[in-house]
């Protein structure tokens, strides 16, 4: 078969399990592709090889009873793989080889699916367009010059651009859901305390989730139900009763109640995205889903909120890159010298800049003005949900206030920049899950996202949602190839 | 509010991040517009509002204080930057 890069998730396990082909020719097909695909910059590191072998293995002694038999795959180097360097992105994690897996990607092996490469991000996840990353920016397949978004930018390039049939990403102010609109994909950012965060390199520990970035919603479902587990090893995560979403995903959302915050309708946001949404309004109703106004009194709040607790939090987190345990070290006079030569040139700039608001905001004479302020602002937005939850079932907007922009265009401005995330903060901030599926394209023939924001636990009912809308949307990616040699 | 070069020197101590003047000067400008920005939450009355300190409502479990992982010596200094068989080295703190 010479389109097996073009098969989605579901198909590809489809295939192996029926015996139409083998783990070996389909990791071959994507470790081929990805070798020509050079040119987008997605992968920091590569494992070709080492899949090669254990998709042989796999095809001596197939157990076909797994979810992900056989199945090739890229992830973020946020994740920590045992014995395959996990950099974060980061020129201070540049030498660094974990001794131990994550969870999440624990998860995934143990379903039978194998490791081909690592994706580049921005460093430490800090950032909404894959510049900030110590290994460059990512190519965006859709157009030469354009961002895949950030900080799953690497993610969202492979799987765009099908060097990677799925992949997963993390998610801490819109980390999944942006670069999935960027790139015409499908990305879920799980409830807060769904998946794991043991083993993933942590930015802000109250905001971090790991999810899946997919071709489609069903594709999405299934790597959902393999990562999301109760994991003793990290003390946020949470028992409840998991679904098998792939299983249990239906495209009858007869009755659901669909919310629209007026909030979101923001200044300066494009016609084209407000066209988005009202196409998405339509096509909740075609399926037979009641759209009802809210109000979400305090989104305008969410992102310096944001830009005070995940700072903090980074702060502290990145306090431990110290060049003494591992990673890069500069030599110093004497011990404090070492520590500061080491961080001033093993963090790029946006981290500094980040760890430095981070420090200010938690420092002697500022913590109740600015974090305890924004701990404060946070619980009011949570409430608004909470309200808002009251009256529908899920609520409906667009992920993004812009398509995808030129690399280079706003990293002179960290706050444009930032601006990004506008759509997505509110809900890392509340701990939801969301989805960004991709529903249309601007005058440039650029994706444009609509995002579903769910109850806490509740993944199941957006994944319904976006299955039966994707069907109305009817979604096509323009992809041309133009990278591959 | 103003951000100065004072205090960004006195914020690069804390984070242990040296900067020079050129670097300082620039943060000094990112910084400020980042605060003006962040201080739109002023306008916001918080005086009766519990903070939140986090979304996942549950308190957090025991559990029992057994050693499950053992002899990772090995594994824990594996990746230290100067190597030396048992211990973690840094430049000389006592003269």
């Amino acid at each position: 078969m010479s389109d097996i890069t073009k098969q989605s998730l579901s198909e590809l396990v489809e295939n192996i399990k029926s015996k139409k082909l083998s783990s070996s020719e389909v990791t071959k097909a994507f470790v081929e592709r990805s070798e020509k695909s050079k040119e987008l910059n997605a992968y920091i590191t590569e494992d070709y090889a080492n899949a090669l072998n254990k998709a042989k293995n796999f095809d001596k002694k197939p157990n076909l009873d797994l979810k992900l038999p056989g199945i090739p795959m890229a992830v973020k180097d946020l994740f920590c793989t045992r014995d395959l360097r996990t950099t974060a992105g980061s020129k201070i994690l540049n030498n660094f080889v974990p001794t131990y897996e994550s969870t999440v990607t624990q998860n995934i092996w143990n379903e039978g699916a194998i490791l081909i490469g690592k994706l580049n991000c921005d460093e430490f996840a800090m950032g909404s367009s894959n510049e900030t990353s110590f290994f460059g920016n990512v190519q965006n397949p859709i157009d030469q010059n354009l961002v895949p978004g950030g900080s799953s930018g690497g993610s969202s390039s492979a799987v765009a651009a099908q060097l990677t049939p799925i992949t997963i990403g993390t998610d801490t102010g819109g980390s999944i859901r942006q670069p999935a609109s960027f790139t015409g994909t499908v990305g879920l950012k799980p409830t807060y305390g769904s998946c794991s965060r043991y083993g993933i390199v942590a930015f802000a520990s109250s905001l971090d989730q790991a999810g899946p970035m997919a071709q489609n919603v069903k594709d999405c479902a299934l790597l959902q139900e393999v990562i999301s587990t109760y994991d003793e090893k990290d003390s946020t995560s949470i028992d409840f009763k998991r679904n098998e979403y792939s299983k249990e995903l239906t495209k009858d959302i007869k009755g659901k109640k669909i919310g629209i915050p007026k909030e979101y309708r923001v200044d300066g946001m494009s016609k084209e995205i407000e066209e988005l949404w009202k196409k998405g309004i339509e096509y909740a109703k075609d399926c037979g889903a009641e759209i009802i106004d809210i109000s979400l009194p305090h989104t305008n709040y969410a992102l310096p909120t944001y830009y005070i607790v995940a700072p903090a939090e980074a702060s502290s987190n990145l306090a431990r890159y110290d060049g003494v345990k591992y990673g890069f070290r500069a030599e110093g006079e004497n011990l404090i010298d070492m520590y500061e030569k080491t961080r001033s040139e093993g963090f790029g700039a946006e981290v500094q800049r980040r760890i430095m608001i981070g420090t200010y905001v938690l420092s002697s004479g500022y913590y109740d003005a600015y974090y305890l302020k924004a701990q404060k602002v946070r619980k009011l937005i949570k409430n608004d949900f909470d309200e808002a939850y009251k009256k529908v079932d899920v609520i409906l907007t667009p992920s993004t206030p812009s398509s995808a922009f030129k690399i280079g265009e706003k990293t002179n401005d960290p706050v444009s920049m930032y601006l990004n995330d506008i759509f997505t903060v509110p809900v890392n901030l509340a701990g939801l899950p969301g989805i960004s599926i991709p529903a249309g394209h601007d005058a440039k023939g650029y994706p444009l996202g609509l995002q579903i924001i769910g109850k806490a636990f509740d993944e199941q009912n957006i994944l319904n949602i976006a299955y039966a809308m994707e069907e109305k949307i009817n979604f096509k990616n323009n992809i041309t190839d133009w990278w591959l040699k | 509010m103003s951000i100065d070069l004072k205090t960004i020197k006195h914020i690069s101590k804390l984070s242990r991040i040296s900067v020079d003047e050129k670097k300082a000067e620039k943060l000094a400008g990112d910084l400020n517009s980042i605060f003006d920005f962040i201080e739109k939450l002023n306008e916001l009355k918080t005086d009766n509002v519990e903070p939140l300190t986090s979304v996942a409502e549950t308190t957090l479990k025991l559990r029992s204080d057994e050693v499950k992982s053992k002899n990772l010596r090995d594994q824990v200094i594996k990746n230290s930057p100067k190597e030396n068989e048992d211990y973690f080295v840094v430049p000389k703190v006592i003269e």
